[in-house]
């Protein structure tokens, strides 16, 4: 076997830095004052570590007293949001996956290509419609107008199926001879064997329900906004304060980044799934 | 929906069950069916499909300020969007926005597969590394993009870069020059770049190693292997990313409206299709629903036969591999 040439790690690890630095300009503006920000030399580090009159956590503190920006209230809005619509979408989409697999038929067919169709027509092309239906549900500016309306994953639902199209049918039927009906042959046996997929389709939907940006802006008004929407409105605003901005946008990022480190070979899975589903 | 799943249930010779058991199925076969998959298709129904239809029959009325139908006018809205100069331009900005973004995703994404491809040691690092921005959202990306990359004043980025070499800054999103390409175009990228990745190393991994050993048998090495066997094999992965990437870049909403936009305005160019649908029904001055519908329908077209077109290709080209 040939060695492995040295400039692939070179190269490799040039190209990663360049990934990486846009996450550490929001770390480096976060740890910025204004001054330091604006000015026109520009320097790589924040120059609240090196300015000594003002504690190095001066902007954390600030960002969440700034009654503009509203970060802790949006910061439960989006914890809220993304966890209940990721417990949605798994449950709903898991029994619609598991009734599409177990059972063949006509029926089954029509509803397999009613979901596949959804596959195809993006959500975010529909929004005006599901906006109207929003707005007639007097949905507007609450919670279940942010969850409910995305929770209906054709995908998710495509992904379990594929998935229980694969499952033994033996333990199924060992539980359904003890006396089990369906209902509880799914949720003793079937459910508690799928973690895997469960995992790859529960971390793909957190992630896109905590970073959706469209939806949240159309349905969210002074009390559900979610991260997004107000780091967005803080950002588009007259006499924007830099380092708080980026100190939101780093907030912002910690929870996704730890379900991405912790949860990342679920998510890879996820994805390659739903990248070779289309 | 009763399916007759049990052939008896047909058969001439017997009375045939009642309509309560067929509809409930062998077993109660059908009711259980319905048990798992009622909530799913429930919401599905009212937050996809009657919303379509809704909005089908909204685009053939005169709706303003309301989502209830005023004044049937049949296909009038749909005549005066595709005269819409704004319109066409948007369906325009979005193809100049995938003639950029598709093949540089698509080139960026399968070198670095193949930089990482038969690595050693330190891939799962390197791929983590360059798979890192799918974590992060849009609106913080433009965040980054607009104020520290491509800011106009001189304390940007690249700007105080520039200014090292004597040139003036350059005023990257002020819509003056067409400069904003570049950061929207390289916002993209980045973020999507190491997803893509992803697809094409799951790609790499499932060519078996048996065919690399009959090449190398024949004397194929270093790039006439890449060249003749790996991107050969890849065909199935870069159909599907390819489709991906074209219809995620008709979707593109996010970073227009953060990297280009401020409060309550949005500038009169770079406006791609999902931009225009939502300044003209919901969040510009007008409010026009029914205008809004009726480009929802032709967006919808649009997404539809270009799905239709790229699944018959796919078939095609899969039937030509296997004759």
């Amino acid at each position: 076997m040939k060695r492995f040439p040295v400039w692939r790690y070179v190269l490799a690890t040039a190209l990663a830095l360049v990934f990486l630095l846009p996450f550490y300009m929001i770390v480096r503006n976060a740890f910025s004052t204004d001054a330091g920000f604006t000015s026109p030399h520009f320097h790589w580090a924040g120059d609240l570590f090196t300015d000594p009159s003002q504690p190095w956590y001066a902007n954390l503190a600030s960002v969440f007293t700034n009654q503009s920006v509203n970060l802790a209230g949006s910061l439960l809005n989006s914890v809220v949001v993304s966890v209940l619509q990721t417990l949605g979408t798994v449950v709903v989409s898991m029994l619609a996956a598991y009734g599409l697999a177990r059972y063949d038929g006509r029926a089954s067919r029509i509803l397999l290509g009613l979901t596949l169709f959804t596959l195809m027509v993006p959500a975010a092309v529909t929004f005006i419609p599901t906006y109207i239906m929003t707005a007639r549900l007097q949905w507007i500016d609450s919670y279940q107008g942010l969850v409910v309306p995305p929770m209906f994953s054709a995908l998710a639902t495509y992904l379990f199926r594929s998935h229980f199209l694969g499952f033994p049918h033996e333990l199924e039927e060992a539980a359904r001879l003890d006396g089990a009906n369906p209902w509880q042959v799914f949720w003793r046996i079937v459910f508690p064997n799928s973690g895997g997929i469960i995992a790859a389709v529960g971390t793909i939907t957190f992630m896109g329900s905590w970073n959706a940006f469209l939806w949240p802006m159309l349905v969210a008004r002074d009390n559900t906004r979610t991260l997004q929407v107000s780091l967005s409105r803080f950002m588009t605003s007259q006499g924007v304060e830099y380092p708080e901005l980026f100190t939101g946008a780093m907030i912002s990022l910690i929870p996704v980044l730890i379900v991405f480190v912790v949860l990342q070979r679920w998510l890879v899975q996820g994805m390659e799934l739903s990248g070779m589903s289309s | 929906m009763p399916t007759p799943v049990d052939p008896e249930s047909r058969s001439p010779t017997r009375p045939g069950p009642g309509f309560r058991s067929r509809l409930a199925g062998r077993h109660n076969q059908n009711l259980w069916q319905a048990a798992f998959v009622t909530p799913f298709f429930c919401g599905l129904a009212v937050f996809v499909y009657i919303p379509i239809v809704w909005s089908a029959v909204l685009s053939l009325f005169e709706a303003r300020n309301t989502i209830t139908p005023t004044k049937f006018v049949g296909f009038a809205n749909y005549g005066r969007l595709l005269n819409d100069e704004a319109f066409r331009s948007s369906v325009g900005t979005f193809i100049v926005f995938a003639l950029f973004i598709v093949p540089l995703t698509f080139v960026c994404s399968l070198g670095l597969a193949l930089l990482l491809n038969g690595m050693p040691r330190f891939q799962a690092f390197f791929r983590s590394a360059f798979f890192l921005p799918a974590a992060c959202s849009y609106v913080v990306a433009a965040m980054v993009w607009r104020f520290t990359f491509f800011s106009g004043a001189r304390f940007g980025m690249i700007n105080s870069v520039l200014s090292g070499f004597g040139s003036q800054p350059v005023h990257w999103l002020g819509g003056e020059n067409s400069w904003y390409w570049v950061a929207l175009v390289t916002l993209r990228l980045w973020l999507q770049t190491g997803f893509y990745m992803i697809l094409f190393i799951a790609g790499l991994n499932r060519i078996p190693a048996s065919t690399y050993e009959a090449a190398a048998l024949d004397g194929a090495t270093g790039w006439r292997l890449t060249r003749y066997i790996t991107i050969p094999q890849l065909k199935a992965t870069s159909a599907a990313v390819t489709m991906l990437l074209v219809i995620n870049a008709f979707q593109a909403f996010d970073e227009f409206y953060n990297l280009l936009g401020s409060i309550g305005s949005y500038p009169s160019h770079a406006r791609p299709p999902l931009v225009f649908l939502y300044l003209i029904s919901l969040g510009g001055s007008q409010l026009d629903l029914g205008v809004g519908s009726a480009g929802t329908m032709i967006v919808t077209a649009i997404i539809v036969v270009f799905g239709l077109v790229q699944n018959w290709v796919n078939h095609r080209s899969g039937a030509e591999e296997r004759s």
